[in-house]
């Protein structure tokens, strides 16, 4: 470690941590430069340290796209707070980057006068030619408006990893441990859990060489004169309880996991690999020992036809996809209304159509959740809205399904997926019973007395039929895609019955607006504008509402978990208000339904960016809708 | 499977209440029947069985069995089927799919189904034609064929279904005909002894588009001269009276000879338990039209792990060493922190 600008222990004891409330630091490099798990462990430690957080890793699609280009820049985005929060934050306070290609992706999103750390070693004409850059920006005044530090970071991980005889070359690769180290020691965070988690990690010399850099930025940062002082945030006010941090997609497995237990089922989990939903396969995957099975298929739709044989068979059968996926197994969803079986489709949605944008973030698929499939074939669409929730989200979804015989599409995102936040953990005696019985005897009585089982005969309450599975003496019978008669579950091409079988299946997904909790504002009920949200603009509409009103404007505020159907008394609260704004990651697919359905005169806010909503632009939107409004 | 000295059940248990509507003189009535007479010999309950089908007529099958079944999508009967038998090793599955259910719209359900060797009984009903749309070429249907689709005759190459199967080394793999119920009934009872993914192709007659496809070959007439009979562990011959024979040349080729010509001890022996599938697949590519001698019986029937037990294998041994799953320690599972009050 070099020691040029050692301070003195008087001088030392003046560099006290500054306490901040929050801070949103964003770590970028290129793709090989392991910028997601630097901003992961800053994260966990970030979590164990009890701070409130929401992270936002945003990364190309390519698994290495041209080194050092802004096409393969990977960042990865975190909002570390002593209060509550929701967002990752509009505008990093930090940008940390690792060379020129990252400065340009991502330079414009921090705040003016932000802290701008920058990996001097990268900045060689070479590196910014191939960033696009014909001067060097830190040559001139092109970064005046920030705080620029310069951080020589890939020659002193060298340094530091030298003497233990790693090659330059490899010592490169340590470079982003020598990053989080330095930050760490900037906002005042232990680096013990990350030296421990190294020690489980890595082994041998480049366990020590990521050790060596970890320490060396930390001191690095203690001993140089580039930064004041330290700063703190203080862990965050939150409710009592025990913590975890989790992303969503982990959530999610945790709540089919749970569902499983609480529905005293097997899990089966049919599913084919496809960004950014294949970590809930391999998250279950992992979990054998709760009895769930998971079979990688061969496609999307073996997969979905997997999960349904599954559920046929009294399994809790569920597949996970993304968009693509969504419409591969539209087919099987289709047969899944006819069968009236219980199967639960998760969409982590992404940006769209086709390969779209595969790890970017976007809620395009409600149109395809709510019309995707073939005949009138309606069923229940449930929309996670925080990564933590993802967790309740699936225990729902699988109650639905399982009380009322139906496939249920399960819509959560990319943003939700990857993204992560401290979740209170629940208590799991206090989850939900949501264990529905099988059928188990016959359930009707023939003319000539001989006792039958009709596989169609419907529960007058809740219109779901009955669950007989394999195995069971009696109960054989047959299902299929063919219209079936009422009751008997005969095939039937009766014109009357069929009208009767689409009324039906209509009535049941409908009167399941019975068995969800009503629709509640947030905010002002005398505002005059109302947010309609639903999925995970969530945190940025829960940030600009709390804005707007502290800057005592009147907003309120609805959000929906239950999309289809959604609460009964929705539409008669939209009504109330003057202007009703919905909040979409798609160019207003939940707005265009609940024009339909309430004849409300709705305003979609729309952003296709592949990016979430930043708080701002949702304050912004509500302003004008008042500006707008005050003007007619 | 053992056969029990007394049957659970008789053929009329495993009857559905449901009318059979295929085509008057539809060769399946005759593989239908062949299995309802074999049911009860197997000493299983129809509880515990379940016919999954896709579409096409012989997919109307499960509907005429008095068992769960599922009449599915197309193509995807193997995608569900491996769904229930993965879920519930302790199930009796079956297959019923058609060439173009199997060989067409769901190639890569079946070839999967078998890759894997997932417990399932699959009958291919094998008519070289589209029946339920009402006559359109299928994927086995010859070169040259004039059909609804094809006024020009149909230039696809086909598949040769045993081919396929044995190419997705498939574990065991059989040919059956729908006119010779003794031959199915054999058939099917070593398909559905062997576990794992079981293979069998029936030629079956569509009376009203593809009338006589395999009669050159399953006729009365042709029988003796066309029909190869494989019996394990013997030499291969044909023929009235076994004069004819197969061989295997020095170039690796099977040729068909006359016995009294090479002599016995030149003959091919059979050998369906042989590891290697080359010499199944040499006899599946033995006959390259409906006119030429052919082989029927047991191509290859090979031990191999099946995929519903080796999947519940992996979630008991994890549970014998995690213990059953704990959803307190899962949420813990990941490092958590306190918050006081």
């Amino acid at each position: 470690m070099t020691d040029t600008h050692s301070l003195t222990d008087t001088e030392r004891q003046d560099r006290q941590p500054e306490q901040i409330s929050h801070v949103v630091v964003r770590f970028a490099g290129d793709s090989g430069d392991g910028m997601q798990l630097t901003g992961d462990r800053f994260t966990s430690v970030s979590a164990l340290f009890g701070n409130d957080l929401s992270t936002f890793p945003d990364y190309p699609a390519e698994i290495r796209a041209p080194a050092g280009t802004v096409n393969g820049v990977s960042s990865f985005q975190v909002h570390i707070s002593d209060h509550d929060i929701t967002t990752p934050g509009d505008a990093p306070n930090v940008l940390v980057v690792m060379n020129p290609a990252a400065l340009k992706a991502d330079l414009h999103r921090l705040e003016q006068n932000g802290l701008l750390i920058v990996n001097s070693d990268a900045f060689e004409t070479r590196d910014l030619e191939k960033a696009g850059y014909d001067h060097n920006p830190l040559h001139d005044d092109y970064l005046a408006a920030y705080r620029v530090v310069e951080v020589p970071m890939t020659s002193l991980t060298q340094l530091a990893t030298e003497p233990l005889g790693v090659k330059p070359r490899d010592a490169e690769r340590s470079k982003n441990f020598f990053a989080l180290g330095l930050v760490s020691w900037l906002y005042s965070r232990p680096i013990e859990p990350t030296v421990e988690w190294i020690g489980t990690r890595f082994k041998d010399l480049v366990k020590d060489s990521n050790l060596a850099a970890l320490r060396a930025g930390f001191n690095f940062g203690e001993t140089s004169e580039l930064f004041d002082h330290p700063y703190q945030v203080k862990p965050a006010q939150l409710p009592p309880g025990e913590y975890t941090n989790i992303t969503g997609n982990v959530a999610l497995a945790w709540g089919l996991i749970a569902a499983g237990q609480l529905a005293k089922l097997p899990v089966f989990l049919g599913t084919y690999p496809i960004t950014p939903a294949s970590d809930i396969l391999h998250e279950l995957s992992k979990h054998k020992h709760f009895g769930v099975r998971t079979v990688q298929a061969e496609d999307e739709i073996a997969a979905a036809g997997m999960a349904l044989g599954a559920a046929f068979a009294g399994h809790l059968g569920i597949t996970t996809t993304s968009g693509p996926g969504v419409a591969l197994k539209s087919e099987t969803t289709s047969l899944a209304v006819s069968l009236e079986l219980p199967f639960v489709l998760v969409d982590v949605q992404r940006g769209g159509p086709s390969t779209g944008l595969p790890t970017k973030t976007e809620a395009a698929d409600l149109n395809i959740a709510m019309f995707g499939r073939h005949g009138e074939a309606p069923l229940p669409i449930v929309a996670a809205y925080s990564p933590a929730q993802c967790f309740d989200a699936a225990i729902e979804a699988c109650r639905i399904a399982l009380k009322y015989r139906t496939p249920v599409i399960l819509l959560s995102d990319g943003y939700l997926a990857n993204g992560s936040e401290p979740w209170l953990l629940p208590d799991p005696a206090t989850l939900p019973d949501i264990s529905v019985p099988f059928q188990t005897a016959t359930n009707h009585v023939a003319e000539d007395g001989t006792a039958e089982f009709w596989p169609y005969l419907r529960d007058p309450e809740t219109l779901a039929r009955p669950w007989a599975i394999p195995g069971t003496p009696g109960l054989q019978h047959r299902v299929g895609g063919i219209e079936k008669e009422d009751g008997t579950g005969n095939i039937s091409y009766s014109p009357e019955n069929h009208t009767k079988m689409v009324h039906l299946r209509q009535a049941k997904i409908d009167g399941i607006a019975n068995d969800i909790p009503l629709a509640t504002i947030t905010g002002d009920a005398d505002a005059e504008v109302c947010l309609l949200g639903w999925g995970s603009t969530w945190a940025a509409i829960d940030a600009a509402v709390q804005r707007t009103r502290r800057a005592g404007t009147k907003v309120a505020w609805i959000h929906l978990t239950h999309v289809n159907p959604m609460p009964p008394n929705l539409g008669g609260l939209l009504k109330t208000f003057k202007h009703v704004l919905v909040p979409e990651l798609n160019l207003g697919q939940l707005c265009r339904l609940v024009r339909a359905d309430y004849l409300v005169d709705a305003k979609a806010i729309t952003k296709v960016q592949g990016l979430p909503f930043t708080s701002a632009e949702l304050e912004n939107a509500i302003q004008e809708a008042l500006t707008q409004g005050a003007g007619k | 499977m053992t056969d029990t000295a007394v049957p659970l059940t008789t053929k009329k248990d495993w009857v559905s209440d449901q009318e059979v509507r295929w085509c008057p003189g539809c060769g399946d009535y005759g593989v239908m029947h062949a299995v309802q007479a074999l049911m009860p010999e197997l000493g299983i309950n129809t509880e515990n069985t379940v016919f999954i089908s896709g579409i096409g007529c012989s997919s109307r099958f499960p509907y005429y069995m008095n068992t769960y079944g599922m009449h599915s999508i197309h193509g995807r009967a193997p995608a569900v089927a491996t769904g229930v038998a993965v879920a519930r090793p302790d199930l009796d599955v079956w297959v019923v799919t058609g060439d173009g259910d199997a060989l067409s719209i769901g190639g890569n359900h079946l070839i999967h189904a078998l890759r894997r060797n997932v417990n399932l009984t699959i009958l291919l009903f094998n008519n070289r034609i589209y029946g339920l749309t009402k006559g359109q070429y299928s994927p086995t249907s010859e070169q040259g064929k004039v059909t609804k689709s094809t006024p020009f005759g149909s230039i696809d190459h086909p598949f040769n279904p045993l081919s396929l199967a044995l190419g997705a080394e498939a574990s065991f793999v059989a040919r059956t005909h729908d006119l010779d119920r003794k031959h199915m009934m054999a058939t099917f009872r070593a398909a559905h002894a062997h576990k794992g993914a079981s293979f069998v192709e029936i030629y079956q007659n569509c009376n009203v588009f593809n009338d006589g496809a395999y009669d050159a070959v399953t006729g009365k007439q042709a029988r003796a001269e066309n029909m190869i009979d494989l019996v394990h562990g013997q030499p291969i011959r044909f023929g009235a009276e076994g004069h004819k024979g197969v061989i295997m040349g020095t170039d690796g080729q099977l040729r068909i000879v006359e016995v009294a010509e090479v002599g016995e001890a030149a003959l091919l022996v059979h050998d369906a338990q042989r590891h290697d599938p080359g010499l199944a697949f040499a006899l599946a590519r033995l006959s390259h039209d409906d006119h030429s001698p052919t082989p029927f019986g047991i191509f290859r029937d090979v031990e191999r792990g099946d995929y519903g037990t080796m999947v519940a294998d992996q979630v008991l041994a994890a549970s014998q060493k995690k213990g059953p799953g704990d959803l307190g320690a899962l949420l813990r599972s990941g490092g958590t922190w306190h918050v006081s009050a």
